[in-house]
């Protein structure tokens, strides 16, 4: 069992990932305050070597924004929501965020279904439990959680569901099913 | 008059230099650190005060209790990749300790993702 004193602070991570414009930052905003958090995409790396100008490297980048939420369970134990950047350009962050995370919500949108694909095959790879909320967008044809797990040709035992990432309401289900799931595997792996 | 910043596209910011704060330096003893690793600092008094640039006073007085990079980054609103070079400073001065998440939570427990779970219910 752990071996910090129980007054050390817990820290969770919890990842948020999808296609391009799927609701990955409004599912954030909705369920915690999203605060702000910069890092950068390199433009160029010319590491100019070490003995050069007293060893000043240059490294041209970019500020990028990400999504980032910080839900307080009890004091000494947060839970971090990060929004995974959907542009294929920002996946160069994906194994800093997925490390040491204790799961995913795949936010998938069923008029673009197959965008949701890179981030399955990426949890999947890694082990990284996960499961997949399908944001109702208005307008948008209704289909059944089974048909979309078809349609994903996902494993049973992942949890799919349908949500309004806009409502609070909502969102906290979604994190709760994924805390339950992430639980269901880990005791699992124990056994 | 200064040349307007380059502009990538609409999503991109400008290209700008953040890490004029670290004279430059990209890298540091703390690139691997995990955005939910815990800082505190030791309570240490460093040996020659003019190492410590403002912004590292900041963070030793942010982490006076266990604070997150992530949080850090936030509350100074600078660049995860300056701040990691500001840690690592202060780590390679022995004026912070750095708790990895393996060791804040070995796999959490059971009865912490209980807890999790009951919070999030009650939000
Ligand atoms: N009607 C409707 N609109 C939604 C829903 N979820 C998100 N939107 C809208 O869709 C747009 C995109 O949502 P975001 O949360 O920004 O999506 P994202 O996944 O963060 O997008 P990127 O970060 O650009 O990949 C926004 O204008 C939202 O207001 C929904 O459930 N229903
Ligand atoms: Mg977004």
């Amino acid at each position: 069992m752990a071996f910090a004193p129980s007054d050390e602070p817990v820290a969770l991570k919890i990842l948020v990932a999808g296609g391009f414009g799927v609701g990955k930052t409004t599912l954030v905003g909705a369920i915690s305050e999203i605060r702000p958090l910069r890092t950068e995409e390199v433009l160029s790396d010319r590491g100019v070597g070490v003995d050069d100008v007293g060893g000043v490297e240059t490294k041209t980048t970019t500020t990028v924004a990400m999504d980032f939420g910080r839900i307080t369970i009890r004091e000494g134990l947060v839970v971090y929501l990060f929004g995974t950047p959907g542009q294929e350009r920002f996946w160069f962050m994906w194994d800093e965020l997925s490390y040491g995370a204790l799961g995913a919500v795949v936010i998938a949108d069923t008029r673009r279904l197959t965008d949701c694909f890179p981030s399955i095959d990426y949890f999947e790879q890694r082990g990284t439990p996960f499961i997949v909320a399908v944001n109702c967008f208005d307008g948008a044809e209704r289909y059944e959680p089974d048909d979309v797990r078809i349609a994903l040709d996902l494993d049973p035992e992942v949890p799919v569901l349908l949500c309004d990432v806009r409502r609070r309401a909502s969102a906290k289900v979604v994190l709760v099913t994924l805390v339950e799931h992430a639980l269901k595997t880990l005791t699992a792996a124990q056994r | 008059m200064t040349p307007p910043p380059e502009w990538l596209d609409e999503e991109a910011g400008p290209i700008v230099r953040p890490y004029a704060l670290t004279r430059g330096r990209a890298h540091s003893s703390a690139d691997d650190m995990d955005l939910i690793a815990m800082v505190t600092a030791v309570g240490k008094i460093p040996r020659d005060p003019a190492d410590i640039g403002p912004e590292q006073w900041r963070i030793l007085d942010i982490t006076a209790r266990a604070t997150s990079v992530v949080d850090i980054a936030s509350e100074l609103d600078l660049a995860l990749g300056v701040v990691r070079v500001l840690l690592g400073d202060l780590q390679d001065q022995g004026l912070i300790r750095v708790r990895p998440p393996a060791q804040v939570a070995p796999l959490p427990s059971e009865r912490i993702l209980k807890e999790v779970i009951n919070g999030l219910r009650a939000l």
